[in-house]
This record gives C-alpha cells, sequence and structure tokens, in this order.
C-alpha cells in the first residue's frame, strides 16, 4: 500500500488516553472497586446508576429553581425552608442528604466551598468546576474570600457580611442570589438563563441581558 | 434514644470545638478546633462519617449542628470585613458549652 504514511500520521495524532499508563492511584482505585464488586459489598451496575444520576445534575436545574423564587414569593418561602423538597416541586430529584438556599441580600453575600474535599450538590448542579475542587480554592475561600472573590471579579463593599459556607459533612448547598435590577419584563424561562454555575456557588452574579 | 443521640445544644448557644485529635474520615477541619462560634441550626440526626467511613457494625445517629463564627475569631489578622462570617457543620462530639462573656 503506498498511504501507509498517511494512516501511520493519523494514528500518531489520534487521542490515546486508554494507551496512558495508569498512575499508582488509578490502579488502586480499579483493584479496590473489583474486590469491593467480587465481595458483593457494591455491584457494578449500582456504581454505573449512581454516576449516570450525577450527570443528570446541571446547573440549569439550580437555575430554574432561583428564576422560580424570583417570580413566586411562597416558593421563595418554601425554597428556604427546604431547598430539596422545594427542587422536587419542579420535578428535580435531589439525592443528598438535605439541600440549603442561601438567600444573599444587599447586605449579605454568601459564598460556598468544601475544604476538606470536594462536596457539591451533584444530583442537582452535576460536577464541581475545576477551581472548586482546587487547594487553592479550597484553602483560600476560607481565609481570604474577598480576595477570592475579587479574582472572579466581584468587589464588594466593606459594609457587606461576606458569609462562607464551608460544606464538609451532611448537608449541601446553593445560593439564592438577588435579582439583577432591569429584568422585570423578563419571563421565568428567561430569567433562568441569567443564572449560571457560578451564581449558584456564589463566585458570580446574575447580570442583566445588555440591551 | 441512646444519650449520644440526644441533643444537647440549641440555637444561640456559645461553644467551642474540641480538638479530639481523632485520625480517619473526620469531617472537623483543623482550622475551627479550639474556636467558639454559635449553633445557627440544628441539623437533624446522621450517621458518624468517622464510623460510617469504615462501614463498622451498629453505629447511631448523631446530631449534627451548623456552627456560626466570626472570621475574626478564626483567622488572626483577618483582612477582610469586620462583619465577615463562615458557618460549618459540626457533628455533637466535638462541641463543648461555652460560657456567654
Amino acid at each position: 500500500m503506498n498511504d501507509t504514511h498517511e494512516h501511520s500520521h493519523a494514528h500518531e495524532h489520534a487521542p490515546s488516553d486508554d494507551d496512558v499508563a495508569l498512575s499508582e492511584e488509578e490502579a488502586k482505585f480499579i483493584a479496590l472497586k473489583n474486590l469491593l464488586i467480587e465481595k458483593g459489598l457494591i455491584t457494578a451496575d449500582a456504581i454505573r446508576a449512581r454516576m449516570e444520576a450525577d450527570a443528570r445534575g446541571t446547573p440549569h436545574q439550580g437555575a430554574r429553581m432561583v428564576a422560580k423564587a424570583w417570580t413566586d414569593a411562597n416558593y421563595k418561602v418554601r425554597l428556604l425552608k427546604d431547598a430539596k423538597s422545594a427542587a422536587l416541586e419542579l420535578g428535580i430529584p435531589v439525592t443528598e442528604a438535605a439541600l440549603v438556599a442561601l438567600k444573599n441580600t444587599p447586605r449579605l453575600h454568601n459564598l460556598i466551598v468544601c475544604t476538606l474535599c470536594s462536596c457539591y450538590p451533584r444530583s442537582l448542579l452535576g460536577e464541581p468546576p475545576a477551581w472548586y475542587v482546587s487547594k487553592a480554592y479550597r484553602s483560600r475561600a476560607v481565609r481570604e474570600p474577598r480576595n477570592v472573590l475579587a479574582e472572579f471579579g466581584i468587589a464588594l463593599p466593606a459594609g457587606t457580611e461576606v458569609r462562607v459556607h464551608d460544606s464538609n459533612a451532611d448537608l449541601r448547598y446553593i445560593v439564592l442570589p438577588m435579582r439583577p435590577a432591569g429584568t422585570e419584563t423578563l419571563s421565568e424561562q428567561q430569567l433562568a438563563d441569567l443564572v449560571t454555575r457560578d451564581c449558584l456557588v456564589g463566585t458570580a452574579l446574575p447580570r442583566a441581558p445588555s440591551v | 434514644m441512646a444519650a449520644a443521640a440526644e441533643p444537647r445544644f440549641a440555637v444561640g448557644d456559645r461553644v467551642r470545638i474540641l480538638d479530639l485529635g481523632k485520625a480517619g474520615h473526620v469531617r472537623t477541619p483543623t482550622y475551627v478546633r479550639g474556636r467558639v462560634g454559635t449553633i445557627e441550626r440544628f441539623c437533624g440526626l446522621f450517621e458518624n462519617p468517622e464510623e460510617r467511613a469504615y462501614g463498622r457494625e451498629g453505629r447511631d445517629r448523631i446530631p449534627l449542628y451548623r456552627v456560626h463564627f466570626e472570621q475574626r475569631e478564626l483567622w488572626s489578622g483577618y483582612g477582610g470585613g469586620a462583619h465577615d462570617t463562615l458557618e460549618i457543620e459540626i457533628y455533637q462530639h466535638w462541641l463543648a458549652p461555652e460560657e456567654t462573656p
């Protein structure tokens, strides 16, 4: 065959993540997983189902809850009382033990972190962003939250209370941001589009669409 | 209800976080140990993660609270706002009552 060069070229550049040698941690993980399955403590299907359930979460589900709270005062009361039940009202099953919505006000800004690992409301929002699980964010968000917020582009007046929530145990959290000015005519769906993932963690503020 | 499962603290109580020096799957980070805060809410009864992580049998459900701190209490020379705060979940056996000053 005369076209071997083209083929070998293509192969050299093909995605090859399966060919990379396992790290020690990956090898340990696979060995442990296989042992648990072998001993009948967990099934391969249960692991798969959990990964599938986690992947159902998207920031848009949290955004829908926020937009509903902005347009329905009674829903807002229920959301602040029990966010897990409030999610279920919108057909969103939260599988974590409890979900707490933290209300931002002109005098209070909430910021969520998990200093010990990567606790995050995955069934609602999906996997956390890479920065959320980074050691830099986890250590700095509790110690110097205003500097961290500034790096995300949020400058708050000194009189505003910054309240950090270290999500370290059984509860999970989302921020209920303030509705931005200039959004009076928007529909609930349009409002939900303003609420990004970072707004729900407290590292961004929703903005009215630029006219 | 077993004694370990009896909630001993109420909202507003001042508490000091103990330093139990335990190893393993401990959910009380070092930076709050020895510090004084107030109970923000009772979260309910949860299995003790220090036991659950190792799949031990007969583990009790124990009270979990959210504790509210002034950032200035947690960090010497805290550089943020004077009113900045932090809240974190702490299991009851890490809490001791603290007198109101």
